[in-house]
Parts: C-alpha cells; sequence; structure tokens
C-alpha cells in the first residue's frame, strides 16, 4: 500500500498565490481589441463617437425630453406661444391617430377594423411561429378564410348585419395593411406557378409566363398604377369598372408576382439536376415531383430574396398615393397641411412617426427570415 | 407624357369610348346615388383631413353643395383626391361627374383637354409675402428687394414680367421646389417670397414665427380657380354653374344657413323665385324647386364658405379682396335668377 504524499510527482504543499494572469477578457480588452486595435481604428472610433454625441443628445432632447404629448392645435405646440423650447409635436400624432390608422372609417364601425387587424395578427403568428399547433389549419385560415373574412368584415354585409363602407372611406394604415397583404398573399403562388412556367417544357405556358413575367418587370409599379386606375376606366363601359381600390389590388398582385417568380426561378435553377432525375427515377409525376423535391428545397435557398420582396412591396404601397388612395404616409401629408396644424416644425414629428411604423413592420419581417433561415439550414450544412 | 394622354383622351372620346360624356351625367349621377367628386390630394382651405379624416375646404364644401342640390344630402359624395397630372385625364374618362380641385381656367386647357369650367369660386393671383420688420406695405416698395421664388415655374415669368412692367430692379433667388424657398425665406436669405396668394397664406402658417409675416395686397398673375365638368352635357354644366351662382345669389339677397328657413316663408318676390316658392327653376335644372335651400342648409351661401374656409379667422387669415361680391368692390357677379 503506498500513500499518495510519498509519490515523487505528488505535490505535497500549496503552492503559494500568484498574481493573476494578465487581462484575456472584459469590456476595457474587448474595446483594445476591437475599438483601438490601430490607429485608423481608433480614428474611426473617435469620429463615430464624436458624431454621436454631437447627434443624440439634441435627438433624445427633441424626441422624449421636451415634446408636446397632446395638443388641439399647432398653437399648442408653438415656442413662441408657450414661451419655452419645444421639441417633437406627438399631440399631432394624437390627435389624428385615428385617421392615420382607419381613415374615413366610420367611427361606430372601428371594431371591425380592429378585428381584422387581430385576424390578421392571429393568421401571421400561426403560419409563422414554428411551434403554433395545426400548421395546416392555420395555413388553410390566413389564405382561404381570411381574405373572405377580411373581405366581408371590412366592406360590410348589409344581409348579416354589416353595414356597407365604400372602399373611398378606407385609409391610412388599414390601406398599407390591406395592399401590402393582398399582394404578399397573392404573388407567392402566382409567382411560383409563373415560375414553373417560365421554365416549363410546353412553349404555350413557357410564352405566356415569359411574356407576364418581361411586360411587368419592363414597367416601373408607378405606370401600372396610373394604367389600372386612369387609363383602365377609358377601356371598358360604365357599368363595368371595378371599383378603383381593387384596380390597385390587382395591380400590385400582379407586379409583386413577377418579382416573386424571378426569385422562384433563381431557387429553381439552383437545385442539382441529380434531384429532378432521382425524383423521377422514383417514378414521381411532374407535379409531385415539384411539390415534394424541388420546391421545398428551392424556396428555402430564396428566402432572403422572397423576404426581399416582401418588405420592397410594403414600402412601395406609399406609391399608391400617386393614383389618389391614401395609404399610411399620404395621410400624413395631408393632414399636416391641414391650417390649424400646419407649422414649420410639424413635419418632423409626422415623418419620425412614420419611418418608426414602417421600420417596425421591415425589421419584423428581416428579422423573422434570419431566424427563419438558420432553422432550415440544417440541411445543407456541410 | 402629358400631351400624350391628351391625345389618348381625345381619340377615346371621338370613338365614343368616354361613356360618362354620352349618357346624361345626372342621370348617371342619380343613379349612383353619389356624387364623384374629384378633389384636392390636400391643400390648406380648399381640400384637406380635419382630425376626425372628415374632408374640408372651400372645393369640399362646392361638392357638398352640388351632392346637396341633387340628393338634399350633402354627404353623397365621394372624393377621389387627384394629383395635378391625372386630374383632366380623370374628369374626361369619367372617373370623376366633376372637378372641383382648384384648377386655374386658362384657353389651352378648355380648347385642348375636352373639359369645360363652370365658373370661378375663387380668383387667385401670385403675390408677395414679406416680413414685418422691412416696413414695406405694398409691392411698389420693394425696389432693390431679393426675391425667393421656385425655379421654372410660371411663377418666375410673372415675376420678371411685374418688375419690367414696373420698372423696378429685384434680385431673384431660386429654389428646385416650394419648400426649399419657403425655408431660405424663412431664415432670412431673401426679403420676399412669391407664389399664389392662397399659397402663401399656407406657407406663412409654416414660418417660425407666422405672426411676423404679412402678404402685400398686390396681385401680379390671374389665376382663376374653380369647378370643370367634361364637354358636351349642357344640363351638367348648367347645373354646376348654376349651383356656383345660387351660392352667389344667396349670400347678395342675405340668405344664410341660419335664416334660411325663415327667408324661404318671406313674400319678397326675388326670395320667392330665388328659394323655390315662386316659378320651377329648379325643375328646369333637373333639380327640385328647392335647390337652392338644399344647398345653404348644408353649406351655407359663397361667403359662409368662404369665411369657414379661408377667411380672416382661419389660420390662413386670406381676406375677400377679389372675391368679394360685385356690389362690394369684388369680382364675384351672379346673373340674376329669374
Amino acid at each position: 500500500m503506498t500513500d499518495a504524499t510519498s509519490l515523487s510527482f505528488v505535490r505535497s504543499a500549496v503552492i503559494p498565490e500568484q498574481r493573476p494572469p494578465h487581462r484575456v477578457s472584459g469590456p476595457l480588452v474587448w474595446m483594445r481589441e476591437n475599438l483601438f486595435s490601430s490607429l485608423l481604428n481608433t480614428v474611426l472610433t473617435i469620429v463615430f463617437l464624436g458624431v454621436v454625441g454631437w447627434v443624440l443628445p439634441g435627438f433624445i432632447r427633441f424626441v422624449l425630453l421636451t415634446p408636446v404629448w397632446v395638443a388641439s392645435s399647432s398653437k399648442d405646440c408653438s415656442a413662441d406661444l408657450l414661451q419655452h423650447p419645444v421639441g417633437a409635436c406627438w399631440g399631432f400624432i394624437d390627435a389624428h391617430f385615428g385617421y392615420l390608422f382607419y381613415g374615413q372609417y366610420p367611427a361606430g364601425e372601428r371594431w371591425r377594423v380592429n378585428l381584422f387587424y387581430a385576424l390578421e395578427a392571429l393568421g401571421i403568428v400561426w403560419i409563422l411561429l414554428p411551434k403554433a399547433p395545426f400548421k395546416s389549419a392555420g395555413l388553410a385560415f390566413f389564405f382561404l378564410l381570411f381574405p373572405v373574412i377580411g373581405f366581408v368584415l371590412l366592406s360590410g354585409m348589409p344581409i348579416i348585419g354589416l353595414s356597407t363602407v365604400q372602399t373611398h372611406y378606407w385609409g391610412g394604415f388599414l390601406v398599407t395593411i390591406v395592399i401590402s397583404t393582398v399582394g404578399i398573399v397573392a404573388s407567392l403562388p402566382i409567382g411560383v406557378v409563373l415560375a414553373l412556367g417560365r421554365r416549363s417544357a410546353m412553349p404555350i405556358a413557357r410564352l405566356v409566363s415569359v411574356i407576364m413575367i418581361e411586360f411587368v418587370r419592363g414597367v416601373p409599379l408607378i405606370t401600372v398604377l396610373f394604367m389600372a386606375n386612369v387609363m383602365f376606366p377609358l377601356f371598358v363601359p360604365d357599368g363595368w369598372r371595378p371599383d378603383s381600390l381593387l384596380r390597385v389590388l390587382v395591380g400590385v398582385g400582379f407586379f409583386s408576382a413577377a418579382y416573386m417568380a424571378e426569385a422562384v426561378r433563381g431557387g429553381l435553377q439552383a437545385i442539382p439536376r441529380g434531384q429532378y432525375e432521382a425524383a423521377q427515377a422514383l417514378g414521381l409525376g411532374y407535379w409531385q415531383m415539384m411539390i415534394k423535391i424541388i420546391l421545398p428545397q428551392a424556396l428555402k435557398i430564396v428566402i432572403p430574396n422572397i423576404v426581399n420582396n416582401f418588405i420592397g412591396l410594403f414600402k412601395d404601397t406609399t406609391l399608391v398615393a400617386i393614383v389618389g388612395i391614401f395609404d399610411f404616409l399620404r395621410t400624413i401629408q395631408a393632414s399636416l397641411s391641414d391650417p390649424n396644424w400646419r407649422s414649420g416644425q410639424m413635419p418632423l414629428a409626422a415623418y419620425l412617426f412614420a419611418a418608426f411604423v414602417y421600420f417596425i413592420f421591415c425589421y419584423g419581417m428581416a428579422r423573422y427570415s434570419l431566424s427563419m433561415e438558420r432553422r432550415l439550414q440544417t440541411g445543407n450544412r456541410h | 407624357m402629358k400631351k400624350l394622354i391628351a391625345a389618348a383622351v381625345v381619340a377615346a372620346a371621338s370613338f365614343g369610348l368616354v361613356t360618362g360624356a354620352s349618357a346624361g351625367t345626372l342621370d348617371n349621377v342619380k343613379a349612383k346615388g353619389q356624387l364623384v367628386c374629384g378633389a384636392n390630394p390636400g391643400t390648406a382651405g380648399f381640400g384637406v383631413p380635419d382630425e376626425k379624416g372628415n374632408w374640408t375646404g372651400l372645393d369640399v364644401d362646392y361638392c357638398r353643395a352640388i351632392a346637396a342640390a341633387i340628393f338634399n344630402d350633402p354627404t353623397k359624395v365621394k372624393f377621389v383626391p387627384l394629383s395635378s397630372k391625372d386630374r383632366f385625364t380623370a374628369l374626361a374618362s369619367g372617373e370623376v361627374d366633376v372637378l372641383i380641385r382648384n384648377s386655374t381656367w386658362t384657353m389651352s386647357r378648355e380648347t385642348t383637354l375636352g373639359v369645360i369650367w363652370a365658373g370661378i369660386n375663387f380668383y387667385d393671383g401670385q403675390g408677395f409675402l414679406v416680413n414685418k420688420k422691412l416696413g414695406v406695405k405694398s409691392a411698389t416698395d420693394l425696389d432693390g428687394a431679393t426675391i425667393c421664388v421656385q425655379q421654372g415655374t410660371t411663377t418666375e415669368l410673372n415675376l420678371a414680367d411685374y418688375f419690367r412692367a414696373t420698372g423696378k430692379k429685384y434680385q431673384v433667388v431660386t429654389f428646385g421646389t416650394s419648400e426649399e424657398a419657403v425655408k431660405a425665406y424663412d431664415t432670412g436669405r431673401c426679403d420676399a417670397y412669391t407664389t399664389d396668394r392662397s399659397g402663401l397664406a399656407a406657407d406663412r402658417l409654416s414660418m417660425s414665427k407666422p405672426d411676423d409675416h404679412i402678404i402685400l395686397p398686390e396681385i401680379i398673375s390671374k389665376e382663376p380657380l374653380g369647378p370643370l365638368v367634361r364637354q358636351g352635357d349642357d344640363q351638367w354644366l348648367n347645373l354646376v354653374k348654376w349651383v356656383h351662382y345660387g351660392l352667389l345669389v344667396a349670400e347678395e339677397d342675405g340668405i344664410t344657413k341660419a335664416n334660411v328657413d325663415e327667408k324661404a316663408k318671406s313674400d319678397d318676390p326675388e326670395l320667392k323665385r330665388v328659394l323655390g316658392t315662386d316659378g320651377k327653376f329648379g325643375e328646369s335644372l333637373g333639380l327640385s324647386n328647392a335647390w337652392l335651400v338644399q344647398i345653404v342648409k348644408a353649406v351655407g351661401n359663397y361667403g359662409e364658405i368662404f369665411e369657414r374656409n379661408v377667411g380672416p379667422n382661419t389660420p390662413l387669415q386670406l381676406a375677400r379682396a377679389s372675391n368679394a361680391l360685385w356690389n362690394k368692390g369684388g369680382l364675384q357677379y351672379a346673373p340674376p335668377i329669374r
């Protein structure tokens, strides 16, 4: 039996404490390594901090410290009348809130718009949240049931007690959401069909798809909107004139579908030939092959492009103002020209608010697409 | 582009494709149950949404007046906001029944675009905005002044013409957009800023100290604004025209929103004709004989519309000036109803 202490290589006494090693972590080290690692880096850091230090205090004071939260006209935000400096006039947003988010939708019926917003949020969360149950029911709800319910809710159906609200009463954020939702919901299926058509072996299908895609991509969205709203009525008799918002929705739908088709085609081309051959070797037909093998892989590859299209579409909805439809941004601009609210600094608060709202939605989409990519990447990890 | 569109519109019209023009517009409007009014997408005093989103303004009230004349209900209007580029196309294509969107009446527009003006509901014209500190009371005092103006507009031409005609010296500073010009004037780059007077009144509110600025009395160009309709439907033209004249006549006869019911009971032969208790003036327009009662009840007379939207007690603070009635030194003159 040997005592461990008798072994020559086992230490028998505690060694004295030593100075800790030179820092290898912590904020100071991080700063030295990342912000001041070289002369150029140091200069850039100082310049950047200088700019931030120059801009930020004024911005924070303007936005949060000296603003006017409640106002009934531009007089309540006038530094001259109040005898002290005034920041952002958030009272403008507060007073116009109903108009900005519902347009001229009758005040008593606005619960219908709220319900529409809520249903849309439910549908989006349902199909986007990875862990949500009954996925296919969610898809059916969002793509089949929701458009019908949404339409009945917003435009009304006297038989079931919902009074008719013509689309020229819709406005503001409601219109922005309706147009982008219709654009997004319509563009994906139509875009996929067009992309498949363009790569199809059938000459007619290919020709139609190519003409459709190239024509739409060859003209600006403004031209499409202008055609839909101003020129189209010239060619049809009086009773055949669809609602102007509907015409714009169709125009936006086709426009976004053409861009979507090209994004999807990029994904289809990235799938190796072997995948097609393997699917055919298994005896799958064209649609089975596409739905089960090719499209799931192709769409996964082009998620960033698709989301990019969605974000672009969401922002492009502001163009409908050209044809006299009042989207979110246009309602803000129109409210700014109200003489009761007109003043030099009013636009600052109004446009900051608009930027904030658009940013929330676009950044939300961008973040979701990133997390989606990470989740789906498993198969391609080498 | 503009000419191309105009050509397309005229071509379409000549092939009978523009159906709105061939059928009676009044019958169409009655069948639809609402007036479709080409409106302003947001110009202070003429057509802007208030906090609740209700359209207000001088042009808007004209749309409501026509609706009140036809349906006895000023809310039966669908406002189609139009940009300055597509407004005439929208009217010619039948997208709107009437265009009331501070559009200047010019010869070329009436002879080439297939549209016709029904009257002038606002005499506008180019004016000057100056800082009170300068002590300038009239444009004739502007000798040697620096003037801010938007580039490439008729505004710039009118300015040059005016100063050449009066033999005064001036220095012009041009800017790409009106916002820039306004900003430059506000920061003291120029002594005066010039554009249409209704625009000046709105731009004045954007100044850091609006009350320090005044609009000079001189008008150096003619900008007659008014409602217009498609050519080829005289019944509809008459209706819009007489709604305008009716509003003027109502003011002339002292008929207001408040006293219209009382006046309708009067024995005065003029009031009896105007308010429809005598004669069939309304019916001859395709309306009810109480057409003017309906209009005035809904929006008041011309003076009330003016005061409510652009007058001295509104933020715009425009004086009646040329828009006063003819017997008060202005240009607003209506033929008699008889």
